[in-house]
């Protein structure tokens, strides 16, 4: 039932935070989304519609969890007669549930192959990685300070970091010479641009393993982002959405094993972010959380999580089922191998179309490198492409632009969104060949 | 522990400020003439400030908060080794933000000691019958039987749903709207729509879903008022404000005090007042913020107060905010009128009215996390939707609660027993209360009585009323919330929540307040 509203000669003010643009959803990352919304592939009812790569979603293992919630069912109903409903119905406790937060830091730890050990008593509960990355903002940095973070970089960052919170964020500018990797140098110059506009830095955010480049970050290099972080006292925040997603669990360095290994000497400048929407394939769920070296940082943390709780029945729910070590060890292995399977396939399906990507070992993603399809080596040729992509070809990937790539022509490609099979990815190749 | 109405200032405050008066007062009379009387104050307030940066300096740093997470570090060096920092010279450790810093205080508000202290040592009537009966959380168990009933009969389709004839997740467990999956917007408005007893029906469109009444209400700051805006709330209040809009926000509350003469009634006048009063500050006032019905209180505001409301709004052309999250929880005979039935009525202004609402109070979920905002302004919608990427509902419970809103022969049998049970505890411990010498306000409404104690405290001011406060949680073990928490300028009135005991606490809860009531005659 529309309801009509009459428009007043003089309106009622907004904020400025309302009306500004740095939802930062009219860009290219959200055009191809609405496009994929209103017009979505379907193999037998819509082979013409737009086939999804941009959006990093896990479905390859999604059998592995109905299985388990089929065999056990008290985990999503409370048990018979629902016994435990009552005090589970009640709790908002901004904690978190004591049962979840132990699953979860165990869940973490298995991740890590045990090479680091989580307290859940530093695990604060958040309504997803986006919750989480924006409110650890809140609490590291002051309106108009900044976040350095390296590029490429995950696009719903700007927004995310900075829209409510008021802070600006500084690139660590990367390039393909090294495969992107984070230098030294690039953080000095990241922080010196900085300083030249009088912006107070407050701490660097990283991606390990990486969104857009689906690598995992190297051992020596986290070392050096620590000693750079020590030196000008500042924060480092490490988003490890991912963690659970590389290939082989030996090839992934967490920033918790690097601390262990300095017996936590400055560790009170870590936090951790981390989230079951990508590992676990549960976005839907909204688990995020945050792992902080720091108390005062997690006492604030939970008191400001109110704005953002998970629900007491999806905490009961995962409690449940990150505690069974069979489900989650079988879960974690099988995952890997399905993704490195499927990363396999993609990338020889490019190397035949003459596509090269970045080397990647982790994600649900590539970082192809277009560029010899463009017309001219600019921001705008590229964008050409990424245009003609989705509108000719009916293709959404995500243009390196977005991610604040400052070379042209490489994109981000996220092939683990829908069922694929053998045909479905011949159509992607001679699709991709034929532009 | 003497608190201002502002609770920010830490007590060692107290005594600069004084100080610094006595200091400002005769220098502006020394110094004569406009220029002198800049001067005047100039000089004293740069003292003033001086002063402020040398205790600063020379205070010692405050001990890390005794949060759970200090007591229980399995192994891992506390992270105030400060010794090892120290050794590396003046760096210090390394800061959180201001607004961080202000949240990371121990909490010295009695709304959240009161709470602490009962997580400590909670009442059970056999394991610990000597433990802190909880009346400070307005938390409503009467009907939980009623739905744990429903679920145990009907949970498991609604998690897994059925796809034709196979139970499966796929629905919940990917990428859903973030303001809340439309089946669910549709099953909330009718259940809002039935908690109203079909007076109003609500556009599943204009509903903005969020994971709790908490976020809602923020969103809805965020959207309305910038940093350094006011909003105006009428008094005493609910403690929770402060930290939903003033925490991140930067958006200050201005209270209007109502007194118990009106019964707590707010009136058009003194929201005047307090807009102009603002103004001369220098601070533009972007809206209203009511609690109808209210909390503490319980009182319902009236349909023509309503009207004046949306009349001072229109005239001011700024928001109105009305948070009707107890809605459903009416025992008395007084009319509710929501906001949702003047405007589906009248030919008013509907861009700046905003309803809060959610599922905590009216449907017992508060671990469920559901929340609601309903606008008829575009603009808010388009914004708020896209701030609910911070706090959408889990999938899963949106799963449950579509199907148990859907219910609606469930959901009227549970609205009208919640009500009858509501008010034969209410009646019980009024007049339970009543039997001590202590009245309540006139309420219709809410899960709790404002009760006024003002004859049991010691001196009439808040340091009075905090004294009582302390008695009652620390020797009748009961928590209750004082009035001063609430923002009440009478001093000695307590909120009283007694929806979560059952008919034979209330004896025993009248006993422990007998017993400290007679140490205070």
């Amino acid at each position: 039932m529309a309801i009509e509203i009459e428009q007043p000669s003089v309106s009622v003010g907004l904020s400025k935070v309302a009306v500004s643009e740095t939802h930062g959803e009219d860009s290219p990352y959200f055009a191809g989304w609405k496009a994929y919304d209103e017009n979505p592939y379907e193999e037998s009812t819509n082979p013409s519609g737009v086939i999804q790569m941009g959006l990093a979603e896990n479905q390859v293992s999604f059998d592995l969890l109905e299985e388990y919630l089929e065999q056990q069912p008290e985990a999503s109903t409370w048990g018979k007669g629902a016994p435990g409903f009552r005090e589970n119905a009640l709790f908002q406790d901004y904690h978190g549930l004591k049962s979840f937060r132990q699953a979860m830091a165990s869940f973490m730890e298995q991740i890590r192959g045990g090479r680091a050990k989580f307290d859940l008593n530093r695990i604060v509960v958040t309504a997803g990685a986006t919750a989480a990355n924006e409110l650890l903002t809140f609490i590291l940095a002051d309106p108009g300070d900044a976040l350095l973070v390296p590029t490429p970089y995950y696009p719903g960052f700007d927004r995310d970091l900075r829209w409510r919170t008021g802070i600006k964020i500084v690139p660590i500018h990367c390039d393909s010479s090294n495969n992107f990797q984070i230098t030294p140098q690039a953080l000095e110059a990241a922080y010196k641009e900085a300083e030249s506009k009088d912006v107070r830095v407050r701490g660097v955010l990283i991606t390990n393993p990486s969104n857009p480049l689906g690598a995992t970050i190297q051992r020596s290099v986290l070392e050096e982002l620590l000693d750079f972080a020590t030196r000008k006292n500042i924060h480092l925040v490490s988003d490890e959405i991912y963690s659970g997603s590389a290939f082989s669990s030996s090839e992934f360095v967490s920033i918790a094993e690097i601390l262990e290994a300095r017996q936590y000497k400055d560790s009170e400048r870590v936090h951790i972010v981390y989230s079951l929407s990508k590992d676990l394939g549960l976005p839907g769920f909204r688990v995020g959380t945050i792992y902080s070296y720091n108390d005062k940082v997690v006492t604030t943390a939970r008191r400001m999580s109110s704005f953002t709780l998970i629900s007491s029945q999806t905490q009961y729910l995962l409690a449940s089922m990150l505690s069974n070590k069979k489900f989650t060890e079988n879960y974690i292995k099988t995952n890997r191998e399905r993704l490195q399977k499927r990363y396999q396939m993609i990338i020889e399906g490019l190397r035949s179309a003459g596509i090269e990507c970045l080397k990647g070992n982790a994600g649900l993603f590539c970082w192809m490198n277009l560029s010899p399809l463009l017309e001219e080596q600019t921001r705008e040729g590229e964008l050409a492409l990424w245009d003609s992509m989705l509108h000719e070809v009916k293709l959404n990937i995500s243009p390196g632009s977005s991610c604040h790539c400052s070379e042209p022509g490489f994109v981000l490609n996220s092939p683990c969104s829908f069922n694929f099979h053998a045909a479905g990815m011949i159509v992607v190749v001679t699709v991709l060949v034929h532009i | 522990m003497t608190q201002s109405h502002r609770t920010t200032e830490p007590e060692h405050r107290k005594p600069t400020t004084a100080t610094a008066m006595r200091l400002i007062v005769p220098l502006q009379g020394v110094v004569q003439g406009r220029g002198g009387l800049i001067l005047g104050s100039l000089i004293p307030c740069a003292l003033f400030y001086f002063l402020q940066f040398y205790l600063k300096r020379h205070r010692s740093p405050n001990p890390p908060s005794p949060s759970a997470s200090s007591s229980n570090l399995a192994g891992l060096p506390r992270t105030s080794s400060r010794s090892t920092l120290s050794s590396r010279g003046s760096l210090g450790p390394v800061r959180i933000s201001a607004r961080g810093s202000s949240i990371a205080k121990p909490d010295d508000s009695p709304y959240y000691i009161g709470w602490n202290k009962f997580r400590d040592d909670p009442y059970d009537k056999i394991n610990n019958p000597n433990g802190i009966i909880q009346l400070g959380l307005a938390e409503n168990t009467l009907c939980l039987d009623l739905i744990e009933k429903w679920v145990s009969e009907n949970l498991s389709d609604s998690i897994m749903g059925r796809d034709g004839d196979d139970l499966s997740i796929s629905g919940i467990t990917t990428y859903q709207p973030f303001d809340g999956m439309m089946e669910l917007k549709v099953a909330m408005a009718g259940f809002m729509s039935q908690v109203l007893g079909q007076a109003v029906s609500f556009d599943p469109s204009q509903i903005v879903l969020t994971a709790g009444a908490t976020p809602a209400v923020e969103i809805l700051c965020f959207c309305l008022a910038d940093h350094g805006n006011a909003l105006l709330v009428p008094s005493p209040y609910y403690p929770g404000f402060d930290r939903d809009i003033r925490f991140r926000t930067g958006v200050e509350l201005i209270p209007v005090h109502c007194r118990s003469t009106d019964n707590f009634a707010f009136s058009i006048t003194a929201l005047d007042q307090a807009f102009n009063q603002a103004r001369k500050r220098g601070v533009k006032v972007r809206g209203i913020l009511i609690c109808n019905p209210a909390n503490p209180v319980g009182n319902i505001i009236p349909r023509e107060t309503l009207y004046e409301l949306l009349d001072f709004a229109r005239e001011k052309n700024i928001h109105v905010i009305s948070d009707e999250i107890y809605g459903g929880s009416i025992f008395g005979n007084e009319e509710f009128v929501s906001m949702a039935e003047i405007l589906e009525a009248e030919e008013v202004d509907k861009d700046r009215v905003h309803i809060i609402y959610g599922l905590s109070k009216d449907l017992s979920l508060p671990g469920f996390r559901t929340g609601v905002i309903y606008s008829y302004n575009e603009s808010v919608l388009a914004a708020a939707k896209k701030l609910t990427r911070f706090c959408s509902i889990s999938a899963p419970t949106q799963r449950l609660l579509i199907s148990m809103l859907s219910d609606t022969k469930f959901i009227q049998e549970y609205l009208e027993t919640n009500k009858r049970r509501i008010k034969k505890l209410y009646d019980s411990f009024v007049a339970g209360l009543k039997q001590l010498g202590i009245r309540c306000s006139e309420s219709s409404a809410g899960l709790y009585c404002w009760a006024d104690m003002s004859g049991l405290i010691p001196s009439y001011s808040e340091k009075g009323e905090l004294e009582l406060w302390d008695k009652l949680l620390n020797i009748a073990k009961i928590n209750v919330t004082p009035g001063s928490a609430c923002h009440c300028i009478e001093p000695g009135w307590f909120r009283c929540c007694f929806t979560s005991l059952t008919h034979e606490d209330i004896p025993l809860v009248i006993e422990r307040i007998q017993k400290v009531a007679e140490t205070c005659k």
